[in-house]
Order: C-alpha cells, then structure tokens, then sequence
C-alpha cells in the first residue's frame, strides 16, 4: 500500500490491524488508538481519500490503497489549510484526538466544502474529544472550509 | 484489542467467495466492509478460523433502475445509498436511513448487504427494508434464490442464510415521492439505536418497522392493523410494542423500550 505517498511492504499477521500497521510496521505514530471500538475516532485516516476508523480495518484490506495519516497531511514546511485552522483557533486542548479531528476534517470538506455549523457537527459524531472542546473545533473547521474556498 | 488468529483470504468474485466457503467450512466468514464483525472479532465474540473478504468484488456494488424496482449490490456502500439520485428520487426511505447509520467513517466502508446478513436488531437498515418488502437475493454453490425480508430475518443474528450463501443483491420497489419517516432514539450521536421506527406509504396503505424492540427487526403489525381499520396516528401508536419483548441491556430496560416505541412510531406517523 502507499502510505503518505511512500510505497509500503511488510509481511504481517493477517489479524494485524491497520492503526498497528501504521504505528507498528510504518513507525507513524501520528494516529492515536483511543477507544479501540470503532467510537471515538482517534485512529480516523483516510483510505484512497476517505475517512476511516483505522481500528477497525485489517491492514490487509487496505493492500494497494493510498493512505494518509497526520504524517502525511502538510506539504513539506506548509501545513494544510485544516492544521492551520485548528492552530489558529485553538481546535486542540490535549491534542489526543486532534490527528483523528483534522483527517475527518478533511473527508468532511471534501465532501462538503461549505458546511453549515449543524453539518459539521453531524459530519464529525463520529470523533470524540474528551477535554469536550467541540466549540472551537466546530469553529476551526467553518474556518478552514472558507479558507479552502476562498483559495479555489 | 486484538481479534483471534484467522487466515485471510481474497475473492475476485462471487462465485470464487461461494467456492472458497465450500472449500473453509463452517467456521470461515465472509467480510464485507467490516464494520460490524471486526468490532465482535475484536472482543472474541466471534473468532472465524478464515475470513474471506468480498471487499474487492466491485461488480457488486452498484444502485440499478430495473424498471419496476431498483437493485442493489450487496457491496454498496452506506456512503453510495446516502448519496444516490436513484434512490432520493424512487426510494428516498432508504436514502435517509442510510445517512443515519454510524458516523461518516463507518458509511465510508459498511455495506448494505453486510447490514442484512449480519442480521442484528438493533441495525437501521434491516428495518427500512423490512418496512418496504424488500427481497434479497441469495447465491449459492447450486444457484441463486429470493427471499422477501418477512421471512430473512430469523433470530438473533440468525437469518434464512445458509452458511454457504452469499447475499448478492437487494431489491426493492420503486416508490416514487410515497412518503416515509425514521424515528432514532440514542444517547450518543454516532450510536446504534436504544430503538427505532420507520413508516412508509406503500400502495395506499402504511408500513411500520421497528428497529431493537426483539431479537430481529420486526414489523408492528397492530400499528398497521389498528392504522388499516381508520385509528388515529396517536391511537395506533399506542400498539407499537404490542407482541414484542424488548431487549433489556445498559441502555434501556423493556419497559423503556416499549414506552419510545410508542413514542417514536406516534411521531414518524405523524411526520408522514
């Protein structure tokens, strides 16, 4: 598989998860295992483009497909318009679910580039944050979409 | 969590998956997007010793006109349902109940037909489709077979399947604007339901279905009874749980349950 556009091959059990592929066989600790029952959204990277709970897909199913985790997301020094947003309005407290937030982040605006408030919070149920901060969350990701917009 | 060692293997189609099963046994399931058996693997509730991925059998994900019904892949994605111009403008109950499984990463891999045939009462979607007399079609190593949703859903994940079949389609009819409604009831946004109603209009008359009111999705039939004889919305909700034995769980106890689904079939009545 690709990873962050790098090709990937390892031999692995085939129970092996992906978040362990990725933690364990790639050393891309940047996806978090939080709950481990396909809840809290921690583990969110995305395959050939789309969020997914990484927890809960085998490393096999994702032979031959394009993933991208939190490592991968910035262009080289320059961070994406969603890291930059959750920087600037303070989208993190702990941090923990932050690399889940922004890769679902961005499988939201990708699939709805200018969300209204309401469908960013249905877009991201799927991701909890423990220290609660939803507000400015929510705030970064309306941020971002107008940034994305405003660069098309 | 770790899931129990299992052999991973591939198929490229359904016939290959079906011969596959043959050759594994009983103890070989198939996966589909996932979403609900790796979690029971996890926890070692179910612990497969081979697991045949039909993931990749793209042939069998699609959303058809097929003149008088629509047909569906059992590999479509909840993701392709919730955004299918087909089923907004011939089955829009389907539609919206697929928009409300999970969160966005689960409708990114679960799979309709993997919703069926995992069975589970407490799924969103095995009631919609049971609501709109739905059929599925079962292949097998001597054929293929309908089965209308009346007679799929048998026990708790238990269904009409036998081990080696492969549920390959869905098939239901075309309803045009006909009006629906899906009542959710859960504590937590991205959750199963604690329970569930769906109505629909279905030629002239009025379909309701419950989601986790027993140990398959159910129909409520004295709703409709008591709906056919000319009962108000509000009257014939107040039969939802009759006949059904709720679930006792950490969520809700029996009593809970029949009380939101007399609640929840009186506003998806009243919605329609």
């Amino acid at each position: 598989m690709s990873v962050n556009g790098s090709a990937q091959d390892h031999d692995v059990e085939d129970r092996t998860l992906l978040v362990q592929y990725l933690r364990e066989a790639c050393a891309l600790t940047g996806t978090k295992i939080g709950c481990d029952t396909s809840s809290c959204g921690a583990c969110t990277v995305l395959v050939d483009g789309e969020s997914v709970k990484s927890c809960t897909m085998l490393a096999a199913q994702a032979d031959g497909a394009a993933i991208t985790t939190i490592e991968g997301l910035a262009n080289g020094d320059e961070w994406h318009p969603v890291q930059t947003a959750f920087h600037e309005n303070h989208g993190l407290q702990c941090g923990y679910c932050t690399a889940g937030m922004v890769l679902a982040t961005v499988s939201l605006l990708d699939e709805i580039p200018n969300p209204t408030e309401r469908e960013v919070r249905l877009g991201l149920e799927g991701n909890l944050c423990r220290c609660t901060g939803y507000h400015n969350i929510v705030k970064s990701v309306l941020a971002a979409a107008e940034t994305m917009q405003g660069a098309k | 969590m770790i899931p129990a060692a299992f052999d991973y293997v591939r198929a490229g189609s359904a016939a290959e998956a079906i011969s596959l099963i043959g050759e594994h046994g009983e103890d070989a399931k198939f996966l589909a997007g996932g979403m609900s058996l790796l979690p029971l693997m996890k926890l070692r509730l179910a612990t497969p010793s081979v697991l045949i991925d039909v993931g990749r059998v793209r042939d069998l994900s699609y959303v058809r006109d097929e003149g008088n019904h629509i047909a569906i892949g059992a590999l479509t994605r909840h993701r392709d349902l919730e955004t299918s111009a087909l089923l907004g403008r011939e089955c829009g109950l389907l539609r919206a109940v697929a928009a409300q499984v999970g969160d966005n990463q689960v409708r990114h891999r679960g799979t309709i037909g993997g919703s069926v045939a995992h069975g589970d009462p407490a799924s969103d979607l095995p009631a919609a489709l049971l609501a709109l007399d739905a059929a599925f079609v079962l292949q097998g190593p001597s054929g293929t077979r309908s089965v209308p949703a009346s007679e799929f859903f048998r026990g708790f994940l238990e269904t009409a399947m036998t081990p080696d079949e492969l549920l390959t389609e869905i098939q239901v009819h075309k309803r045009g604007a006909a009006a629906f409604a899906y009542e959710k009831f859960n504590r937590r946004a991205q959750d199963w339901a604690i329970v569930g109603a769906v109505a629909a209009r279905v030629n002239g008359g009025t379909h309701v279905a419950l989601v986790n009111m027993g140990s398959t999705p159910l129909r409520a039939t004295a709703v409709e009874t008591a709906l056919a004889q000319g009962a108000s919305a509000a009257d014939a909700a107040r039969e939802a749980a009759a006949g059904t034995e709720p679930p006792a769980d950490l969520n809700a106890s029996p009593e809970f349950r029949a009380h939101l689904a007399q609640v929840l079939v009186r506003r998806a009545l009243e919605a329609i």
